[in-house]
């Protein structure tokens, strides 16, 4: 009798709280108010790597040698060792930039600092944290307990953990503003973008380069338009160059809630590498789940009750409850 | 008194020794692996960040040790006070098998010198899924401890501690149906975060925790009656087949459902075309497919349920689809993108197979000297 509306009255809890909690389902995270970001244009890239040569001597890693020789820098992909790096598209014989078939493109990979990151949602100790004001995506070693959760979460494939050492850390972008290095709370911007020759990597507020982007959406190919070098809101020169065919596709604009870096290119992203990722992030549908489940451990604790309740019941039958 | 008694029987034998050797060949690498780093002993890198020692020994591993789970709730939520001489044993392997999950996840901890940092309340994120899994897991491990000490208790001879045990154990037996409900669900939703590296025929996003804790206590209950079956094969003892054929019953629902979830959340959400693909998902799909459907048609005939080893194979198999459920979906389809592989290395086998075999000369230890394993002459 008692039990029974005990089962009952915990039922219709349980029911209350699922809906509740689907109320209040979490949609993407927005972007930061004042968030930075680069915006990388594949077709002004040379392949040149100047970027990744500045991105070891700022973040004081050794560059990556081709067979015995030190050349520059040989990095073929992210690494702990390399935090930033361009790679080439090939196709056929590819001689013709920025063609999908036949062709050559660049493509620069580092972190995206996505506006809803996977790896700040799946960190159990908060070492990646997204800062509230910049949306840059910054490590902490202190709290990392080397889970790699952060790895298998980022759609990129970005955080890079150090086998190689007994006492490894994730190595990533932190948009050179690591506790430090701090070039961007010094007014200055990344490394990458302050050599990048062409502005193919151009450095600025997220807002005033998704402009740039939508605005070089606009122009038709052919047509001749004046490029910006370095940081977009004061830049340090000017180039004129005719327009290439670009897709119609600002990467990072939706992608998974948005990223504050963002790619624009005359071939289809998946050419280039980029994962399928429609616009949801999947940290705001797995912190949903988790929220609706767990919120204010609520139905943990009204299930913990029940249970406590009918286990009680169901071993004084036999005398003290035997184990 | 107790209706349980100690295995009388040597302790060292070639098993046991066999055990050993693989056990120390284990140790050997995990010194390495502790002193060099994890690249000298594993095969892992940057696409796929989690191996063997995370999906076999934390993921798959502790849904092997679901025994204990599957029991309790047979046992004292739905009262069924019959299958109690089978319980002790099933907590012993779920405690070995959570508390070298445990080891399992420290092991692979790129960090380990700082992991409780995971227990400190200022570096929590309670956003994150693998937060509750930790901490759910940890207390877990105690749980199944105390759950489990009246066993040893009754061997030390401390009567007043095990009066007293005894009168709070029902909360303990509570938080042990409830623990492993929450981070075997989680289990699951570990998966959503892992988004588009998951395979779409294991990508169900909201269906993850229940079917997760599904695949748990399937796994549960199958590891229940392999042990039972086997337990009376290889110490000789007489056979639990009748309690056995009627614990397959609630299986078969189990299985049912699980099987339906499954293939509505695929229908309605397009993916069935993806089956048939002919590719590694598609032929991984259908295999683990088999295996869910083999045992479910042993336990529906009623002439093969009743025949001992027909119900191990049918235990086998059920251990065998919820493994491959899991590895499928966290290791063998995953696909991080382009230019990444997977394949353990043999000193990374190694260390899993080191670790298994100290779980297993543990349990073979513990059943021989303390009163786990039900009387052979019923009660």
């Amino acid at each position: 009798m008692k039990r029974r509306d005990f089962l009952k009255a915990s039922l219709g809890g349980t029911a209350a709280l699922l809906s509740s909690g689907a109320a209040d389902a979490r949609g993407n995270l927005e972007p930061a108010e004042d968030a930075i970001g680069m915006l990388f244009d594949s077709t002004l890239c040379i392949g040149c790597k100047a970027c990744v040569s500045k991105c070891k001597e700022v973040n004081g890693m050794p560059p990556v040698a081709m067979e015995d020789e030190t050349q520059y820098d040989a990095a073929r992909d992210l690494s702990p060792q390399t935090l930033n790096v361009i790679k080439a598209y090939m196709e056929g014989v590819g001689t013709h930039k920025d063609q999908a078939i036949d062709g050559f493109a660049f493509e620069k990979r580092s972190c995206m600092h996505c506006v809803d990151p996977g790896c700040v949602s799946v960190c159990p100790v908060t070492a990646l944290r997204r800062h509230p004001k910049t949306g840059i995506v910054t490590y902490h070693a202190d709290a990392c307990i080397g889970c790699r959760t952060c790895m298998v979460g980022c759609p990129y494939n970005v955080p890079q953990f150090d086998y190689d050492n007994p006492f490894g850390q994730i190595h990533k972008c932190q948009m050179c503003n690591q506790a430090g290095v701090e070039r961007v709370d010094k007014g200055m911007m990344t490394g990458c973008a302050e050599v990048c020759p062409t502005g193919a990597t151009l450095f600025g507020s997220r807002k005033a380069l998704l402009e740039e982007a939508q605005r070089r959406m606009t122009l038709s190919a052919g047509e001749i338009y004046n490029y910006p070098r370095g940081d977009i809101r004061k830049p340090e020169s000017h180039h004129e160059k005719q327009v290439p065919a670009y897709q119609k596709h600002i990467w990072g604009e939706k992608e998974a809630g948005g990223t504050n870096v963002m790619h624009i290119s005359a071939i289809a992203f998946d050419k280039l590498g980029m994962p399928p990722l429609g616009e949801r992030s999947y940290a705001s549908i797995s912190e949903t789940v988790q929220h609706t489940l767990y919120k204010y451990l609520a139905l943990p604790a009204v299930a913990l009750a029940g249970l406590t309740f009918v286990v009680r019941r169901n071993t004084s039958d036999d005398e003290g409850g035997d184990s | 008194m107790s209706e349980h008694q100690a295995l009388k029987r040597p302790i060292i034998t070639l098993p046991f020794i066999l055990l050993a050797a693989v056990a120390l060949v284990g140790l050997y690498f995990l010194a390495i692996r502790f002193t060099s780093g994890m690249g000298f002993v594993t095969n892992l890198n940057s696409g796929y960040a989690w191996g063997i020692w995370v999906v076999y020994d934390v993921i798959v591993g502790t849904a092997l040790a679901c025994g204990g789970y599957a029991l309790a709730i047979t046992v004292y939520v739905l009262n069924k006070g019959e299958y109690h001489p089978l319980i002790r044993p099933a907590l012993l392997a779920s405690l070995l098998g959570y508390a070298l999950g445990g080891l399992g996840a420290f092991i692979d901890m790129g960090r380990w010198w700082q992991f409780y940092n995971i227990f400190l309340p200022w570096h929590m994120n309670f956003n994150s899924v693998m937060l509750e899994v930790g901490l759910c897991v940890a207390t877990y491990i105690l749980v199944l401890f105390i759950e489990f000490s009246p066993t040893l208790l009754e061997k030390t001879g401390a009567k007043g501690l095990l009066k007293t045990l005894n009168k709070v154990l029902f909360f303990f037996i509570a938080l042990g149906v409830l623990l492993p409900t929450m981070h075997q669900s989680s289990l699951g939703s570990m998966l959503i975060a892992m988004g588009h590296k998951v395979h779409p025929l294991w990508q169900s996003l909201h269906i993850q925790p229940l079917l997760a804790v599904l695949t748990a206590l399937i796994m549960g209950f199958a590891v229940v009656v392999f042990e039972a079956s086997f337990t009376a094969v290889g110490f000789r003892r007489p056979s639990e087949t009748p309690l056995l054929t009627r614990l397959s019953k609630g299986i078969i629902w189990l299985m049912g459902l699980y099987l339906i979830i499954r293939f509505v959340e695929i229908i309605l959400r397009g993916k069935l075309g993806l089956i048939f693909a002919g590719d590694l998902g598609s032929w991984m799909f259908l295999l683990e497919t088999i295996l869910f459907v083999f045992p479910l048609f042993v336990l529906l005939s009623p002439s093969l349920r009743q025949r001992g080893h027909y119900l191990l194979y049918a235990a086998v198999s059920m251990l065998f689809a919820g493994s491959l459920y899991r590895f499928n979906a966290f290791l063998i389809t995953y696909d991080p993108g382009p230019g990444y592989s997977y394949f353990p290395s043999v000193s990374e086998i190694m260390v899993t197979a080191g670790v298994v075999a100290i779980e297993i000369m543990a349990y073979l230890f513990l059943v021989k000297k303390f009163p786990v394993l039900h009387n052979a002459d019923p009660a």
